[in-house]
């Protein structure tokens, strides 16, 4: 079954269509491509319903992603737990604060998995056998696995100093993995030249504007999980600024298709101190920001040339959001304390959404009745050295209960409950 | 003279050079003598009110113009001037 939901891509600047290919930058004013949909057709037959009678993953919302056919690859991506977090609404003073649990995402624990099955799928339906990435680490890690599951060739491109579990975590599914020397701008810019020469899908290249959609399903399943509802706001991270534009327009359109009657969600953004180019830009009002050379332990958020930067400081913007940065102690602190409070082992990107949440409420930009949601987009067990230091040790003692018991200060009788 | 170094996609409209020596005072007015020599580049680099587009970047002497007075960035003998789009192209359709 062939589709007419897409008609094609559309540059985002000057307005040229093209037809819907892999090509991701507009040759008249390089501007960046998106997918343009029949809005109307997809209205026509999109109800809350027949999406609560979809599959539980992020395919339920296949009316609203750029793929023609029925989807071949990641078939159990998305659709993670949206919680509850009242004691870490407690700690910070919010009465009702949610997290989108990305953790554990499947199957790389991660929202990448959300894009790269959607970037896949269409890979597949434009013909492509080989599929390649320029990557901070997670999206390596889900493009190597979506791959291996798709049996498609596959380079992962990812700069030479990325967290060992990352690393292990691509070349356990047989990818050719190239580490670049160099950061990932570097990485990335190598994978543009190397995506003119070579006809491989790169999915963050050539395929992006079918790819980044895959992280509207975000918003779709926030809105979903609270009841057709949009919530107040969403503190989101940001690396090259495309999943904050993307959770925008995800919003939006379920606004325009009559989904939700009301929205009017704000879109916060948040950066690593060391590495804020987009929420510096933002506190300085100006629209354009200045590239850096990223230093942080947030990895997967160190991108000193944000690709879509401009457009996540319109988002922020017109939603009414702002945007903050958080320096490497306050992402440990945030990342234990999401830990310690709900149970969630978050990368350290999480430790910067929480650690930019717990600001905004002390400035007063978010405020205690209000709906929140913290998207936590990545797992701890990635980045364990970043709170290796902060987390302490274990208590080691020798096989005696009365070791045990005194190790404790626990008194032999008055603590039984025998 | 200034320095003025083209990115592949423009290079169709300057013969192919790579780079290109003008006599300009300003960012602006370098722009107009290049259209002089290579009619069309203007409007590559500038939208329909002749603002530079948001994804071209012109540095000079490695600077972001944005980030000194834009268009009216003053240009002296010996700068070198780059145009690069933000966002990389070159891939198949």
């Amino acid at each position: 079954m062939t589709s007419t939901k897409i008609k094609g891509l559309i540059c985002r600047e000057c307005g040229k269509e093209y037809p819907a290919v892999s090509l991701h930058v507009c040759e008249l004013c390089f501007g960046p491509l998106e997918v343009q949909y029949n809005y109307k057709e997809i209205q026509a037959s999109l109800t809350r319903k027949k999406i609560e009678q979809g599959p539980k993953s992020l395919w339920r919302y296949v009316d609203l992603l750029p793929i023609m056919g029925e989807p071949t690859v990641g078939l159990h991506a998305g659709f993670t737990p949206l919680v509850r977090a009242k004691n870490l609404g407690d700690e910070l003073g919010l009465d009702r604060l949610y997290i989108k649990n990305d953790t554990v995402n499947h199957p790389t624990l991660s929202f990448k998995d959300r894009v790269v099955c959607v970037a896949l799928t269409r890979a597949r339906e434009l013909g492509y056998e080989t599929v390649a990435c320029a990557s901070t680490g997670n999206l390596a890690n889900s493009v190597a696995a979506h791959a291996a599951s798709a049996k498609m060739q596959c380079y992962v491109f990812i700069p030479h100093d990325l967290e060992a579990p990352k690393v292990l975590g691509n070349l356990v599914y047989r990818p050719n993995v190239v580490e670049v020397e160099g950061n990932y701008d570097d990485v990335n810019r190598l994978c543009s030249e190397i995506a003119g020469e070579h006809n491989w899908a790169f999915v963050n290249v050539n395929i992006r504007p079918y790819y980044a959609e895959g992280s509207k399903t975000l918003a779709y399943e926030i809105v979903e999980q609270l009841g057709w509802t949009a919530p107040d706001q969403v503190v989101i991270p940001m690396a090259s600024g495309s999943l904050l534009t993307k959770v925008w327009k995800g919003l939006n359109e379920l606004h325009k298709l009559g989904l939700i009657t009301q929205m009017g969600t704000r879109v916060h953004g948040a950066q690593a101190e060391g590495c804020s180019p987009i929420a510096t830009a933002h506190k300085e009002g100006r629209d354009f920001f200045r590239p850096v050379k990223p230093q942080t332990i947030a990895k997967s958020l160190a991108i000193g040339n944000p690709a879509d930067g401009y457009y996540a400081l319109k988002a922020a913007a017109e939603s009414g959001g702002a945007m903050d940065s958080v320096t490497d102690d306050e992402i440990i602190g945030g990342m234990t304390l999401l830990a310690q409070t709900e149970g969630i082992f978050a990368e350290t990107a999480g430790g910067v959404t929480i650690g930019v949440l717990k600001k905004l409420v002390k400035s007063g930009i978010i405020k205690r009745h209000e709906v929140t949601v913290a998207l936590i987009t990545g797992n701890g067990l990635k980045t364990q050295d970043a709170v290796i230091n902060a987390v302490g040790h274990p208590t080691r003692i020798s096989p005696s209960l009365v070791q045990f018991q005194k190790t404790f200060n626990l008194s032999k009788t008055g603590d039984s409950h025998e | 003279m200034v320095k003025i170094r083209i990115p592949t996609p423009l290079r169709p409209l300057t013969g192919g050079k790579s780079e290109i020596e003008t006599h300009a005072s300003d960012i602006q007015a370098m722009i107009e003598s290049l259209n002089g020599q290579f009619p069309g580049l203007k409007s590559r680099i500038c939208d329909d009110s002749g603002e530079i587009r948001r994804f071209v970047n012109i540095y000079l002497n490695e600077e972001d113009i944005r980030f000194m007075k834009g268009k009216d960035t003053p240009l002296k003998d010996g700068d070198e001037v780059s145009i690069v789009p933000a966002i990389a192209g070159g891939a198949h359709s």
